[in-house]
C-alpha cells in the first residue's frame, strides 16, 4: 500500500539524516542525541516490519540503555572533549570516498540480485511471533545454547567493564 | 508494498555512514556511535530478510537478539576501556593511542 | 776354535770398547782405559794365536785361512765379503797387534792418569798442570790429567778397530771401509785438542788431503770391479788369466794397460794415505795431536795401511813384468814418487827443530823407501821394511813423547816458559831420563840402519840391494843419499836432545816418565833389534846362513815363486854400511858442541836452511793454488752470488708476485663485490623495512581505512571478473 511506502520513506529519510548528523556534529552530546533519534527511527522501521517485539526492545535496550550509557560517558569525559578543533581525522576524505564506493558497490550488488524486488509474504495464519520466539529460545533443540551463551557474554562484559573501569590505586588494597 | 530492496539499500546506506563514522572521527566515543549505527543496520537487514522470506522461521529473530546483546555488551566494555585509556593518557582521541606503533 | 772364526773376531773387541766407552762409561777414566786396553789386549792375543797358526801352516799362500759370506746380491751372483789371512796379512797383523797394544798402554801414562785435575784445564785444550801441596806445605806444580781422557781411548779403540778390519779383510771394499774409518779417526784424533786453532786446521788438512787420494782410489776400485767382477784378493790376484788380460788390454788413456791404470789409481790413494809427494803436507801438521796418536797414525797403522795396499796390488803394478826387465809404466811412476819423496823429506827433516816434526818427515822419507822398493820390484824388501819401520818408528815417537813429558815436568819445576818440544831447548837428557835415552838410541840407530844389530839395517840393506839389482841406478843413488841424510838428522836429533849439557833450566830439571810409558818403550826396542834377524839374507858374508831367511821365504811365497834372490853383490852392502856410519858420525860431530839454542847448520847453509825449514814453501803454494780459490768459490760465488742474489732473488720475486695477486683479488673482487654485495643486501632490507614502517602507525582508524579500501578494490576486481565470466 502506498501508505507503507510513504511512511517508510519518511522514516528512512529521518534515519539517514540522523545518522549523518551523528557522525558529523562537533559536540558529542549532540551526536548522542542524534543517535537516539536514529535509533527511534529504526524502531519505527521494526514496527513496519511487523517485528513489534524488536521495536520495543530497540527502544528499551538501545535507546534506554546504550544511548544513555553513551550520554553518561560523554558527561564523564567532558573535560577532555575536544569539542573545539577538528573532529575529523586525516583520513576523512579518503574514508568518505571509500564509504561512497562501498555504498555503490553494495547497492549495485543488491539490485542485481533478482530476489531484491520480492514482496513480503503474508502468512496464512498470523504467527504468534513472541510465543514462537520464546519457545525457541528455551528449547534445547532450539536456540537455548546461544541464549545461555549470550547471558554469559553479558556477565563477562559486566565483570570486565567494572574491572577495567575502576580506579586502580597504587598498592592495590582491593582485589 | 515495500520491496525488499528498499530495506536493504537503507541498511547499506546506514552501514556506510557508520563505517565513515568509525574511520574518520577523532573522538573515540564517536567511533562507538558509528559502531552502533553499523549494528543497527545489521539488525534492519536481518529482520527484513526474516519478514520477507519465512515468518515462521524464527532464526532471524534469534540472530537479531544476539546482535543486540552483543552490541550492549560491547558498548559497556568499550566505554570502560575508553575511561581507562583516558585516565592513563588524558586524551580520548583515537589517534593519540598509538602505542603499538612499529 | 777354528782360526777362521777367530779372524772374524779380531777387529771386534776394540769396536766394542769404542761403543761402550762412547755410550756407557761416560767420563770415568779408569773404566774407559781398562775397556780400551782389554779390547786391544784381546785383539792382540787373538792376533798372536792366529799368527802362530798361520806360520805353522804349510802352503799358506795357496790356501790362506779364509771365510766369507754373501753380502750384496748382484743378479745371480753376490759380492762376497769376508776375512783372509795369508802370508802378507799375517806379518802385518803381527806388528799391528804389538804396536797398537803398546800405544794403548803408553797412553795411560801419557795422559797423566792418577794425577789431579788442573784448575784451569778445560776440555779441548791440553792440560796445563795442577798445583799440589806436599807434606811439607810446599806447592809443586805437577802435570794434570787430561780432561777428555775417556774420549781419547774411545777414539783410539775405533782407530784400532779400523786397522784390524783393514788387515784381516779379504777384499778391496772392506779395505776401503777400514781406510775411510781411519781417515775419520785421524781427523778426530789430530783435532783432539779442538780448542787449539792449529789442531783444528791440521785435522781438516789431514782429512782433506787424504780424501783427495781416496777419490782416485775409489775410481780404481770401481775400474777393477768392472773388469774383474769381484773385489776379492784371491779371485783377482790368483786368477792368472784375469791378470794377463788386465796386463794386455789397454786402459784407453795415457797409453797404460788396464792393470797399470788401476794400479796407478789405487796408488794415488796410497800417496794420500802414506803422505808421499805431493800429498805429503798433512803429516807434519798432524803432530798437533797427542803423541800416542802420532805414533799410531804415523808408525803403526795409518801410513802402513797405504803401503799395505801398495804391496797388495803389487801384481797389478807389475803385471807383465819379469825380474830383470825395465819396469812397467806404473812401476816407474811408483819408484820415482817413492825415491823422490824419500830424498825430499829427508832434506826437510835436517832443518826441523821440533822433535816430532823431525820424526814426521822421517816417516815420510821411510815410506818413500818402501814405495820405491815396490817400484823396483823388491817385494819382500818392502814388506820387511814396513814391519821393522813400524816397530822402530813407534818406538821413536813414543820415546819423543816421553822426552816431551820429561821436559814439561822440568818446565813446571823451573817455571820457565820454553817450548818443551823444541830440541834446541833440550840437551843432556841422558842423565835425567836414562830408559828413554837408551831406547831412543836403539830406535834411532835402527832408523839410521846401523849395521847388524839393528833391524833397520837389514831391511834398508835389502831395499838398496833390490834397487841396485833392478838396474835403476838413479833410484839407488837417490835412496843412498836419503839414507845418508837419515843417519845425519837422526844423530842430530839424539845429540841435541840427549847428549851434551842441558841448555835450559827446564832441561836441567827434567824427569824420567812412569812405567806405563817406559815399559812399551822397552818392549818395542826389543823388536827394533830382533825383528831384523828374521830376514838375514843367506848370501850375507859371515853370518848369512846361520839363521834361515824365514821372512823372505814366508812373504816371497805370496808371489808364487821363491822370491827374488839375486846374485850377491857387495856394492849395495858397502854403500849402506858406509852411508849409515858416515851419517851418524857427521851428525854427532856437527852437533856435539852446541851450547846455545842456535842451530850451527843455519850459518853453513844460509838461505838454503831457511828453504828447508819452511818445507820448500809447499804449504804456501797449495794455499795459493787450491785453498784460496776454493774459499773464493764458496764465499763469493756460491754464497753471495748464487745463493743470496739469484736464489733469494727468485724467491722474493715469487713472494712479491703472490702478494700483488692477493692484493688485487682483495681490492678488485673481495671488497667491492663480496663486501659491498653483502652490505647492499643488508642495507636493502633495512631500507625496505624503514620504507614499510609508516604502515604500522598504531592508529586503528588507519588500519581500518586501509582494510576497507583493499576489500573494496578486491571486490571490484572480483566483480569485474565474475561479470566478465
Amino acid at each position: 500500500m502506498i501508505l507503507d511506502q510513504v511512511i517508510f520513506l519518511i522514516t528512512a529519510l529521518v534515519i539517514i539524516i540522523a545518522a549523518i548528523l551523528v557522525v558529523s556534529v562537533p559536540k558529542m552530546i549532540h551526536a548522542a542525541l542524534w543517535l537516539i533519534l536514529a535509533l527511534a527511527g529504526i524502531a519505527v522501521l521494526f514496527v513496519l516490519l511487523q517485528a513489534s517485539f524488536f521495536a520495543v526492545v530497540q527502544v528499551i535496550v538501545y535507546i534506554g540503555a546504550i544511548a544513555v550509557l553513551v550520554i553518561f560517558a560523554v558527561m564523564l569525559t567532558r573535560k577532555a572533549m575536544q569539542d573545539d578543533g577538528p573532529q575529523l581525522n586525516r583520513y576523512s576524505v579518503l574514508a568518505a570516498a571509500v564509504c561512497l564506493m562501498l555504498f555503490v558497490v553494495l547497492t549495485g550488488m543488491l539490485l542485481s540480485w533478482d530476489g531484491a524486488s520480492s514482496l513480503p509474504v503474508n502468512p496464512a495464519v498470523h504467527p504468534d511471533t513472541i510465543i514462537n520466539l520464546g519457545e525457541s529460545l528455551t528449547n534445547p533443540q532450539g536456540y537455548l545454547l546461544p541464549f545461555e551463551v549470550a547471558s554469559i557474554l553479558l556477565l563477562a562484559a559486566l565483570v570486565g567493564a567494572i574491572f577495567i573501569g575502576r580506579e586502580h590505586r597504587a598498592g592495590k588494597e582491593e582485589e | 508494498m515495500i520491496p525488499l530492496s528498499w530495506y536493504l539499500i537503507l541498511s547499506a546506506a546506514l552501514v556506510c555512514v557508520g563505517v565513515f563514522g568509525v574511520i574518520s572521527r577523532r573522538n573515540a566515543i564517536a567511533m562507538l556511535l558509528g559502531v552502533e549505527l553499523i549494528l543497527n543496520a545489521v539488525n534492519i537487514n536481518l529482520l527484513a530478510f526474516w519478514r520477507y522470506k519465512d515468518v515462521s522461521h524464527v532464526t532471524g529473530q534469534v540472530f537479531t537478539i544476539m546482535v543486540i546483546t552483543a552490541a550492549a555488551a560491547e558498548v559497556a566494555v568499550g566505554l570502560a576501556i575508553f575511561i581507562a585509556v583516558y585516565r592513563n593518557k588524558r586524551t580520548i582521541a583515537a589517534e593519540d593511542v598509538a602505542d603499538l606503533k612499529g | 776354535m777354528a782360526a777362521e772364526t777367530l779372524l772374524w773376531l779380531i777387529p771386534l773387541p776394540p769396536l766394542a770398547a769404542f761403543i761402550l766407552i762412547t755410550l756407557v762409561t761416560g767420563k770415568k777414566k779408569a773404566l774407559s782405559h781398562s775397556l780400551a786396553i782389554v779390547g786391544a789386549g784381546s785383539s792382540w792375543l787373538m792376533s798372536l794365536f792366529v799368527f802362530i797358526k798361520a806360520v805353522t801352516r804349510p802352503n799358506l799362500a795357496e790356501n790362506p785361512m779364509a771365510a766369507s759370506i754373501n753380502w750384496l746380491p748382484t743378479g745371480e751372483t753376490a759380492l762376497r765379503i769376508g776375512v783372509q789371512l795369508d802370508n802378507l796379512s799375517a806379518v802385518v797383523l803381527f806388528f799391528v797387534a804389538w804396536t797398537i797394544l803398546m800405544i794403548f798402554i803408553y797412553s795411560v801414562g801419557y795422559h797423566n792418569y792418577g794425577h789431579p785435575a788442573g784448575e784451569r784445564d778445560v776440555p779441548g785444550l791440553p792440560p796445563h798442570g795442577a798445583d799440589v801441596k806436599d807434606v811439607h806445605g810446599h806447592t809443586h806444580r805437577v802435570p794434570s790429567v787430561e780432561p777428555m781422557y775417556a774420549r781419547f781411548f774411545g777414539f783410539l779403540s775405533l782407530f784400532a778397530f779400523a786397522m784390524y778390519l783393514l788387515v784381516v779383510c779379504d777384499n778391496l771394499l772392506l779395505l776401503y771401509t777400514g781406510w775411510e774409518i781411519m781417515g775419520l779417526c785421524s781427523y778426530l784424533l789430530i783435532g783432539f785438542w779442538y780448542g787449539k786453532d792449529s789442531a783444528k786446521k791440521a785435522a781438516m788438512k789431514a782429512f782433506m788431503t787424504t780424501r783427495i787420494g781416496d777419490v782416485f782410489m775409489l775410481l780404481g776400485i770401481v775400474f777393477l770391479y768392472t773388469q774383474a767382477g769381484t773385489l776379492n784378493y784371491r779371485e783377482i790376484f790368483g786368477n792368472a788369466a784375469l791378470m794377463h788380460a788386465l796386463a794386455v788390454n789397454p786402459a784407453g788413456f795415457l797409453g797404460l794397460s788396464q792393470a797399470g791404470a788401476i794400479g796407478l789409481l789405487l796408488f794415488i790413494g796410497t800417496i794420500g794415505k802414506s803422505a808421499q809427494f805431493p800429498l805429503h803436507v798433512w803429516l807434519p801438521d798432524a803432530m798437533e795431536g797427542p803423541t800416542p796418536v802420532s805414533a799410531m797414525i804415523h808408525a803403526a797403522t795409518m801410513v802402513s795401511a797405504g803401503v799395505y795396499l801398495a804391496i797388495r796390488i803389487f801384481p797389478l803394478l807389475t803385471a807383465g813384468w819379469e825380474p830383470g826387465d825395465v819396469g812397467t809404466p806404473a812401476m816407474i811412476v811408483v819408484g820415482a814418487v817413492g825415491a823422490f819423496t824419500a830424498l825430499f823429506a829427508a832434506t826437510i827433516a835436517v832443518a826441523q827443530n821440533d822433535i816430532k816434526r823431525v820424526l814426521a818427515y822421517s816417516t815420510i822419507s821411510q815410506l818413500g823407501y818402501m814405495i820405491a822398493a815396490i817400484g823396483v820390484g823388491a817385494y819382500t824388501a818392502a814388506i820387511f821394511h814396513l814391519v821393522t819401520h813400524a816397530f822402530f818408528k813407534a818406538l821413536l815417537f813414543l820415546g819423543s813423547g816421553s822426552v816431551i813429558h820429561g821436559v814439561e815436568h822440568g818446565v813446571m819445576h823451573s817455571g820457565e816458559h820454553v817450548d818443551p818440544q823444541d830440541m834446541l831447548n833440550m840437551g843432556g837428557l841422558r842423565k835425567k831420563m836414562p830408559v828413554t835415552f837408551w831406547t831412543f838410541l836403539i830406535g834411532g840407530l835402527a832408523l839410521s840402519g846401523f849395521p847388524v844389530i839393528t833391524a833397520g839395517f837389514w831391511s834398508k840393506d835389502e831395499i838398496l840391494s833390490g834397487a841396485f839389482h833392478s838396474g835403476q841406478i838413479v833410484i839407488f843413488v837417490t835412496l843412498a843419499l836419503a839414507a845418508l841424510l837419515t843417519a845425519f838428522y837422526t844423530m842430530r836429533q839424539i845429540t841435541l836432545t840427549f847428549l851434551g849439557q842441558p841448555r835450559t833450566e827446564a832441561a836441567r830439571h827434567a824427569q824420567e816418565t812412569p812405567w806405563t810409558m817406559t815399559l812399551p818403550l822397552l818392549i818395542l826396542s826389543i823388536f827394533a833389534v830382533a825383528a831384523g834377524w828374521s830376514g838375514i839374507p843367506e848370501h850375507f858374508p859371515l853370518i848369512g846362513g846361520w839363521l834361515p831367511n824365514w821372512f823372505e821365504h814366508f812373504t816371497g811365497a805370496m808371489l808364487g815363486h821363491e822370491g827374488e834372490a839375486p846374485a850377491f853383490s857387495a856394492v849395495p852392502l858397502l854403500v849402506s854400511v858406509i852411508v849409515s856410519l858416515a851419517g851418524l858420525t857427521l851428525g854427532w860431530l856437527v852437533y856435539r858442541g852446541v851450547k846455545i839454542a842456535v842451530d850451527p847448520l843455519k850459518k853453513t847453509l844460509g838461505r838454503l836452511h831457511g828453504l828447508l825449514q819452511h818445507k820448500y814453501y809447499f804449504d804456501e803454494l797449495y794455499t795459493f793454488l787450491f785453498i784460496k780459490p776454493a774459499i773464493w768459490v764458496s764465499e763469493v760465488f756460491t754464497s753471495r752470488w748464487m745463493d743470496r742474489v739469484v736464489i733469494d732473488g727468485i724467491l722474493h720475486a715469487i713472494a712479491r708476485a703472490f702478494l700483488w695477486l692477493g692484493k688485487l683479488v682483495r681490492q678488485g673482487f673481495d671488497v667491492p663485490v663480496v663486501n659491498a654485495g653483502g652490505d647492499a643486501i643488508a642495507s636493502g632490507f633495512k631500507k625496505g623495512g624503514a620504507a614499510l614502517q609508516p604502515m604500522q602507525s598504531g592508529r586503528v582508524q588507519q588500519y581500518m581505512v586501509v582494510m576497507i579500501t583493499v576489500v573494496m578494490v578486491f571486490t571490484a576486481i572480483l566483480l569485474a571478473i565474475l561479470k566478465l565470466v
